[in-house]
């Protein structure tokens, strides 16, 4: 029981960090349109968020979330 | 441009989709929206530019044609796909035989390969970036240097290869990719806004400054460039419609759809045309139409360099993933397609060689350079199967005909259909040839011919039904 919480936590945040990067995409090429950022940070901001999303997405998305377990359990 | 990837997990091929079975709404938006973000956007989008397209003519274009193919889907393909619960491939097989269904697999095929090959072609732009070799120009027939090939090469045998092996995995990324690609596809319209904005020395502080300077300096309308054809608001609208004609009027998305729990899901395929078919189209063509701005000589379209120039690796990143992402189902169907024609020969085997096909392809520039025309094409090709299971579903019993006519008669080749699917596109490739000119407009061009060409498929396919079914014992 402990351990599914634990798991619940853990893909929230997962999911949150995903978000994050999510809108870290899009962003920096915002800031560039509003004179904010440069073109060179536009694209470095633009890949560490391509690389944060491609590593915390594969960790959550696709896996059987614990809600739906316990909804097929019961 | 796409290729589903989220099937459901049961596939149901040879029975109606029980209601156990059926989906909610969300699964098709999700499914829509993810699948029409393909490499082949990034193709499209610039050769609208290329065609010569006026801001109106793509902006207001592009809304109604793909209002259209919505409502194609919609009112068309749905509420057929919700009444009978079948795969295309089962239900043209009642209607039409399984040797007619095989032929029409061979068709699918092929222009599955061709389609894949320029799916392999816009990731290996990619390369080039980084190897520095000599890319194909827009007018390019063949390849023009050894570098290209074994760009192409080593892209299509790692496609091939994967896509041989089942392409769960691929379909995987393909999904984490999706909103990832979704917004990267949209940096690099604000990208390329931004810098048209910069080297016009503009302040854009309404919605009218930002449509003067698309008119004015990012779709411009005038002549095409040398080898392109015109594109007006009607060549942008048809086009926008047709594109997917294959999965709506052609009827593949039934196989989809019979999933669906009312027919008005059919809307959800507005997400896959508003993002991909939209969004995704007139970024690219802001980036390549940046490209012309800054150099009018400089008209080659090479979706890895255009990415690259406005958003670094991660755009880079997006070409290589929107290639390979649609090219490896793409080729995986191809590869099912033409397995049905040697039952004998296995899957992975029949796949390696249908790769190989695409890969080939993909070496020939002429096929992604000229996707405007292919797209039309292969839309046109399969489009009078999809009249005939229109006609077999809703008409004939009101003509007295019976539907089902191949499989309540034991047939494998049911000729009424098979030749409808002839003459049709035999009459459609004739007006095309034709260059049938009316008041300075030339009305059956490949983009617009598939329209009468659905109703002549439906009236001959009545007509020759009628004899046929008379005949018949």
């Amino acid at each position: 029981m402990v351990r599914d919480e634990e798991r619940n936590t853990m893909r929230i945040l997962l999911q949150l960090v995903s978000t994050i990067a999510l809108i870290a995409t899009i962003l920096p090429s915002i800031m560039f349109l509003t004179d904010s950022l440069d073109l060179a940070q536009t694209k470095l901001w633009m890949l560490i968020a391509t690389i944060v999303w491609f590593i915390a997405t594969p960790l959550w998305m696709g896996q059987p979330s614990e809600l739906e377990h316990e909804e097929v359990v019961i | 441009m796409a290729d589903d990837q989220s099937q459901p997990t049961e596939e149901y091929e040879r029975e109606p989709v029980p209601q156990r079975a059926l989906l909610g709404f969300k699964n098709f938006i999700g499914m829509y929206a993810g699948e029409h973000c393909a490499g082949t956007e990034l193709m499209i989008g610039p050769l609208f530019v290329a065609a010569g397209v006026s801001a109106y003519d793509v902006v207001v274009g592009l809304l109604l044609g793909n209002a259209l193919a919505v409502l194609s889907w919609m009112l068309l393909t749905a509420p057929i796909a919700v009444r009978a619960r079948l795969t295309l491939y089962y239900q043209l097989e009642k209607i039409c035989g399984r040797n007619l269904v095989t032929l029409y697999n061979l068709a699918n095929g092929v222009m599955f390969c061709f389609l894949a090959g320029s799916m392999i072609t816009v990731s290996a732009t990619a390369l080039g970036v980084w190897f520095d070799f000599p890319m194909p120009g827009l007018n390019d027939v063949y390849p023009n240097s050894i570098g290209w090939v074994l760009a192409v090469l080593a892209v299509g045998t790692a496609i091939s290869i994967v896509a041989a092996y089942g392409y769960e995995m691929v379909s995987r990324i393909a999904n984490i990719a999706a909103p990832w690609m979704v917004l990267v596809f949209l940096a690099f319209g604000l990208v390329g806004l931004k810098e048209f904005i910069a080297i016009n020395d503009m302040q854009i502080n309404s919605l009218s400054d930002l449509w003067h300077l698309a008119q004015s300096s990012i779709w411009k309308g005038g002549e095409p460039l040398e080898g392109q054809v015109k594109f007006t608001f009607w060549h942008v609208t048809f086009f926008a419609w047709f594109c997917n004609m294959a999965m709506h009027i052609g009827m593949s998305d039934l196989s989809v759809f019979r999933f669906a729990r009312h027919s008005w899901y059919g809307i959800s395929t507005a997400a896959g045309m508003y993002v991909g078919h939209f969004m995704a189209w007139l970024s690219a063509s802001v980036l390549y139409a940046l490209q012309l701005h800054n150099d009018p000589a400089s008209t080659d379209v090479l979706p890895g360099p255009l990415a690259y120039k406005a958003c670094g690796i991660a755009g880079l990143i997006c070409v290589i993933i929107a290639g390979w992402t649609t090219a490896n189902p793409t080729i995986y169907r191809a590869g099912l397609a033409f397995q049905a024609i040697v039952p004998n020969k296995s899957r992975f085997a029949v796949t390696l060689f249908t790769g190989a096909i695409a890969t080939v392809a993909g070496m020939f520039p002429a096929i992604a350079m000229q996707l405007l025309g292919f797209v039309a094409l292969y839309g046109l090709l399969l489009m009078p199967m999809g009249a005939v299971v229109f006609a077999d579903f809703w008409l004939f019993p009101r003509f007295g005909l019976q539907p089902y006519y191949a499989e309540r008669n034991g047939l494998s080749f049911n000729w009424a259909a098979g030749l409808t699917w002839f003459i049709t596109l035999g009459i459609c490739l004739a007006l095309v040839k034709s260059d049938i000119e009316i008041n300075g407009i030339q009305p059956f061009q490949i983009w617009f011919v598939a329209l009468p060409g659905w109703f002549i498929a439906t009236a001959l396919y009545i007509f020759l039904s009628k004899i046929y079914q008379q005949r018949s014992p």
